[in-house]
């Protein structure tokens, strides 16, 4: 059995089997024990402020963002800016960078698998500058060819935007690969880190990413908090995303002088409570370990997946290799449309996702309106996905067939 | 009111029966009036045909492909409204919505014969759209026939189906000879 589940208050006294851990995950008491700590200690608001809470609320807040530029691979923890999600980190580059450095002709090239949170900030970017989008291909399996990079990122490209890890297909990019190439041409490359962060250890240096985004639910910390790495030779030159207060230095009737990063970046009063939970997530991911994470994740994928092959009214989408998938099985079943599919797996306390997962330019190229997906975390157990192959197989009876 | 039907029953008793075997899932040759459905956030896509002579609604079919509930929902639908005034087809919109809302009355739940067995659906938010978007697209539909049979001119707006957030756009295609009022 899985030890790590007593760490988890929602498992408790109930059966539910949750594979929704693409769309967020569950998290331990670790966290809530972190965040409660700094509301019954030091709770103020980090200011730098002149009395001891603030103070030591502003140490616990800053020593979140070096763990976070630690586990990441940062140089500098400047280079990390905190955010809501993995979306407003997408958008502050898009509307910082983006707006500022991309003109008429220039071009930006997406992936089509990319999640609407790493497509839309970038089409509204070429839309406002005159800019061009460029669509990467992939072939059905989710694999981006260096023919297909190649000839796609040109002298015209500023901006190159591709997911590490796609929440559909669960394929990881090439993402060094192409970082190389679209250096040689001049352009910056924008990782949606969404869904590789909470599975494998990411060095955004070793990637070649000038800008990185994730996000905090999606790995045990609280929802509304989030990070985007960015170099500090381009953090330094982009202008403000939000303006307000704490990112000033000076402000008169005239004029006003901005912060330096990344306070920059973080407008109004900051998510501190967020952050010390995204640093005890951070180090409860740690303290088990990479290793263990993706050994027990392969195992259960592989586990899954080899299930469902036997079904052959269940079609799975992604890479035929299962230890590709990052634990995130998309899939459909003959006859059954994902909305029911999910219904009924409900009716057996089975959680699944069922739908265009944000990525309808994907599904849209894979032939299907939406799927079924199933999505694993080190925490499932082989139970469950016995029990989920089990209910998949009666779902078409269910259905009446 | 039946008690809380579990959703395989649902599903076993209800549904099931009019996805896979619907009486109205065909084309009509002349239809009066064509409108597409569709729930853009899950892919329920219906495109529904109506034969309406005078104030009669003689002939409703539907193609289209999505969830069991929404095809089930629409197929039950047709059933219902077939040999109906258009007022009395409009009325037992009201009626669905209002059960599906948990608003309707002993009497307008009765009146929805087998649609009455989609009640429960009030429970389950996530499939209240597939189980209304049947009954939105007939009722823009019936709404844009004007008093002689005439059809209103067509403009690209929202049948109803969209709840809050607008996720379900009606396309116009109005195919009958008769109708088009351009």
């Amino acid at each position: 059995m899985n030890s790590y589940r007593k760490d988890f208050p929602i498992f408790e006294g109930n059966n539910v089997c949750y594979f929704d851990n693409a769309a967020t995950s569950q998290r331990p008491k670790e966290v809530f024990e972190a965040m409660e700590k700094f509301n019954n200690e030091c709770n103020a608001n980090p200011l730098r402020g002149l009395y001891d809470w603030s103070v030591r609320a502003t140490e616990a807040y800053e020593n979140a963002r070096h763990t976070v530029a630690t586990f990441i691979g940062a140089k500098r923890d400047c280079e990390i800016v905190f955010t809501r999600n993995t979306t407003e980190s997408l958008n502050l580059v898009a509307y910082s960078y983006g707006l500022s450095k991309i003109h008429e002709g220039d071009e930006i090239v997406i992936s089509i698998m990319e999640h609407h949170s790493n497509q839309l900030p970038w089409r509204m970017v070429a839309e406002k500058t005159g800019a061009k989008i460029v669509w990467l291909e992939c072939t059905k399996e989710g694999k981006i060819t260096e023919e297909e990079y190649k000839s796609k990122i040109t002298d015209r490209t500023k901006i190159v935007a591709i997911t590490q890890v796609s929440n559909v297909l669960g394929i990881t990019n090439p993402v060094r690969a192409i970082a190389d190439y679209a250096h040689s041409k001049g352009a910056v490359v924008v990782v949606d880190g969404a869904q590789s962060t909470p599975h494998m250890p990411v060095n955004v240096q070793d990637m070649g990413a000038d800008f990185f985004a994730f996000s905090g639910h999606k790995l045990m910390a609280p929802m509304g908090i989030g990070a985007l790495y960015g170099r500090i030779e381009l953090l330094d030159e982009m202008p403000p995303f939000l303006t307000g207060g704490e990112m000033i230095e000076s402000v008169s009737r005239d004029s006003v002088t901005y912060a330096p990063v990344p306070e920059k970046f973080e407008a109004g009063t900051v998510n501190a409570m967020g952050a010390v939970g995204l640093e005890a997530a951070i180090k409860y991911i740690q303290s088990i370990g990479f290793d263990e994470i993706t050994e027990t994740e392969k195992r259960l994928t592989e586990r899954l997946i080899s299930k469902l092959h036997e079904l052959p009214e269940v079609t799975i989408y992604g890479p035929t290799d299962p230890d590709d998938h990052c634990g995130i099985v998309a899939f459909n079943i003959d006859g059954c449309h994902p909305h029911d599919v999910a219904s009924v797996l409900d009716s057996e306390h089975i959680c699944i996702r069922a739908g265009h997962h944000c990525a309808q330019p994907l599904l849209q190229y894979l032939g299907v309106s939406s799927t079924a997906r199933a999505s694993l975390y080190f925490y499932n157990t082989e139970e469950e996905v016995d029990r989920f192959a089990e209910a998949v197989s009666h779902v078409r009876g269910w259905m009446g067939y | 009111m039946e008690e809380s039907m579990e959703l395989k029953q649902l599903y076993r008793e209800i549904v099931n029966e009019h996805n896979l075997h619907p009486s109205h899932k065909k084309e009509i040759a002349e239809p009066t009036m064509v409108l597409n459905g569709v729930n853009p956030s899950c892919g329920d896509d219906i495109t529904l045909e109506l034969v309406i002579k005078g104030d009669v609604i003689e002939d409703a079919a539907f193609v289209g492909s999505g969830c069991a509930i929404s095809q089930a929902s629409a197929d039950m639908m047709c059933d219902l409204i077939i040999g109906q005034s258009k007022e009395k087809a409009l009325e037992l919109a009201d009626s669905f919505m209002g059960m599906i809302k948990g608003t309707a009355d002993r009497e307008q739940i009765e009146e929805l014969d087998e649609s009455a067995a989609l009640a429960d659906i009030s429970h389950m938010p996530a499939r209240v759209k597939c189980a209304v978007l049947g009954w939105r697209t007939m009722s823009e539909m019936v709404q844009e026939i004007n008093k002689d049979g005439t059809v209103r001119e067509h403009n690209e707006s929202r049948c109803g189906a969209c709840s809050s957030n607008g996720a379900a756009v009606c396309k116009p295609a109005c195919k009958g000879s008769e109708c088009c009022n351009k």
